[in-house]
């Protein structure tokens, strides 16, 4: 409800907006509680039959709909504010059964009952209320013309003493619209209690835990963000510094080289050998910027970034994964971090002659599997590296599974959804 | 004596490099550290041939490759060499598969060869006369690839082709593996039969290079 001045909230649509809340209680709330009454009675009367307990899980239950038409009922008095959510759980499995064990097990389905009860015996006496004295201010505003419709009738107000004629009954009309003006304030009060009343019992409540839980789980993403960012800057300072020193050396070496000429001979076999330091050192910095952060993958994507690896690897390793387009960055960097893992764990500890690794994105989710003919037995338990993997790909709501019975093959799953 | 234009981010390299093609002989008519400013300096100009590091700024992606190409679909036979800091295969099949400019003049080079002055040189002077130079390193990643058609190849003439990726005649590569020349051309024309290599279609001995790049995945859209 808004705060405003008095006349205007008068001359606004508020008032109405407020009755026709107030007043709609009247004729929902009696239809809810005949039904209920129906429901509850049939169901004590049937219960030694099989259908008393149908009819009393439907009266339990009677609050879904009930919850769902109030909380549209809302908007005639929240026109602006975004409508209240569906405070249920989505239905993980189909079927009836599954669906009354899960709404059966939710609070929010006995808060809506609650609700329930209270509109079909407070809102709706409130509403009765309301309407009658809407009704009887009406009756004053218009007793003038009443008056004038009547006569010769006598029309008496105050019992015991009839209106002349239809000007005597002015001062009645100046009460009646005195008491509208009362009346549009009190349905605004009735109307604000029964709204914060239905955002308290139908609105989806928050559970403390859950929030946390949603805490955590971003925290842990921007961490994950955040190291990838760090990867990344020490990358380009690899590059941009040390990098391009060891290849600026090298090129100094080979001038000197040049310059020396056939002069002498131990002098050239010293400069050679140093260029042949430096050009080792850039091979190990090349190594290492690549397990920091591969620019192949930012550049090609994903399928290229493996294929260099597979072509790196001890062990033969065929690549085939088949992207109709990027993906998003982080899943692209989770997905690849976790094929290296895979290939580097394949290569120490499963003595696998030949890895495979395929991948291809049905309807948004990228399915990655990588198997190799080793001895099995991987247990992701035993820090490989691959649960902190699992990790990163919950955080992208991803999954990683692990097969590895003895004697092998391993094969591991990893689906991460991509819709970017 | 040729006229280059030259594109290098890193300042301590860029003069170095100048340095070097100045002993070697040749004239930097321009030395820029970015993509754009490489693109209007050919247009200027027009050297006789373009050395670009890969990655520039703005974005410090592959940028520098991206103008490579560029030039090459605007002038189809301006000679290309490309330093790089990965032996990544993408960014030479990126090159080596760009806007069908053809393939000849094209090099893709690690950055390190630069130490090795008289090969560097040697390489810009082949790939200006319009050869197709690959480096060692990134052929030899290449080459390990088990992939068919490549896996009915003898280790001989796997060498015979990495060799011949590298853009040499048979007449070096021949010297190289001390065999007689006609030994390597019969290598060679198994290659070719092993790969399916038409002979109609230009210059056989890069396809054959282009095979084994074309087995590398492609960059999807968008990259």
């Amino acid at each position: 409800m808004r705060h405003q001045r008095p006349h205007r909230f008068l001359l606004s649509s508020w008032p109405l907006r407020c009755w026709a809340y107030v007043c709609g209680g009247l004729p929902l709330g009696l239809a809810v509680l005949l039904a209920m009454l129906v429901l509850v009675a049939s169901g004590l009367l049937l219960s030694a039959l099989g259908i008393g307990l149908a009819l009393l899980t439907a009266a339990a239950l009677f609050g879904l709909p009930v919850g769902r038409l109030e909380r549209r009922r809302l908007r005639l008095v929240e026109p602006t504010a975004p409508p209240l959510a569906n405070p249920h759980r989505p239905l993980k499995n189909p079927g009836l059964r599954a669906r009354l064990r899960t709404r059966c097990g939710e609070r929010a389905t006995w808060r809506e009952l609650g609700y329930t009860w209270l509109l079909a015996l407070l809102f709706s006496t409130a509403g009765l209320g309301m309407t009658l004295l809407l009704l009887f201010a009406l009756i004053l505003i218009t007793s003038p013309l009443t008056v004038w419709a009547l006569a010769p009738e006598a029309v008496m107000i105050i019992p015991g003493q009839a209106v002349p004629h239809p000007l005597a009954a002015l001062p009645f009309t100046a009460a009646g619209l005195l008491a509208l003006a009362l009346l549009a304030y009190l349905a605004g009060l009735l109307a604000g209690a029964q709204v914060r009343t239905a955002h308290f019992l139908l609105a989806p409540r928050e559970d403390p835990l859950t929030r946390h839980v949603v805490e955590l789980t971003r925290s842990r993403a921007r961490l994950a963000d955040a190291f990838e960012a760090e990867r990344r800057r020490i990358e380009r300072d690899l590059h941009d510094g040390a990098q391009q020193q060891l290849v600026a050396l090298t090129m100094t070496l080979g001038l000197a080289e040049m310059e020396l000429g056939d002069g002498n001979p131990a002098a050239a076999e010293l400069l050679a050998r140093g260029r042949g330091e430096a050009r080792r050192a850039l091979d190990q910095l090349r190594d290492l910027v690549r397990g920091i952060h591969p620019q192949v993958l930012t550049d090609h994507g994903l399928a290229a970034a493996v294929t260099e690896v597979a072509l790196r690897h001890p062990v033969p390793v065929t690549v085939d994964i088949d992207l109709p387009h990027r993906l998003p960055e982080a899943v692209e960097t989770t997905a690849y971090f976790t094929i290296t893992e895979a290939l580097t764990n394949a290569a120490k500890h499963s003595e696998a002659t030949e890895v495979s690794v395929t991948g291809g994105l049905t309807s948004e989710r990228l399915t990655l599997k990588i198997t190799d003919d080793g001895r099995g037995g991987a247990d992701p338990a035993r820090g490989t590296g691959l649960t902190g993997l699992a990790d990163r790909l919950a955080i992208l709501r991803g999954r990683l599974t692990v097969s590895s019975p003895a004697g092998g093959p391993t094969e591991l799953t990893v689906e991460v959804p991509c819709s970017a | 004596m040729l006229r280059v234009v030259l594109a290098e981010d890193a300042v301590l390299l860029r003069a170095g490099l100048v340095e070097l093609l100045t002993r070697g002989g040749h004239e930097v008519v321009a030395a820029v550290g970015d993509a754009p400013s490489l693109i209007r300096a050919v247009e200027a100009e027009r050297p006789d041939a373009v050395i670009t590091d890969v990655r520039m700024p703005p974005d410090f992606r592959d940028e520098g490759l991206k103008a490579a190409l560029e030039l090459r679909a605007r002038h189809g036979s301006l000679p290309v060499l490309v330093l790089s800091q990965y032996v990544a295969t993408a960014y030479a099949t990126q090159l080596l598969t760009g806007d069908g400019a053809g393939l000849s003049g094209l090099g893709y080079l690690l950055k390190d060869r630069v130490g090795e002055v008289a090969d560097f040189l040697t390489t810009l002077r082949r790939v200006a006369a319009g050869e197709t130079v690959i480096d060692p390193e990134v052929v030899r990643v290449l080459l390990t690839r088990r992939t068919e058609p490549l896996t009915r190849l003898t280790p001989r003439e796997r060498e015979v082709l990495a060799l011949m990726a590298q853009g040499l005649n048979n007449h070096t590569i021949a010297h190289r593996l001390t065999v007689t020349e006609a030994s390597v051309v019969k290598h060679a024309s198994n290659i070719f039969t092993k790969l399916a290599l038409d002979p109609t279609e230009g210059n056989r001995r890069v396809l054959a290079v282009l095979a084994h790049l074309r087995g590398a995945p492609e960059a999807g859209p968008g990259s």
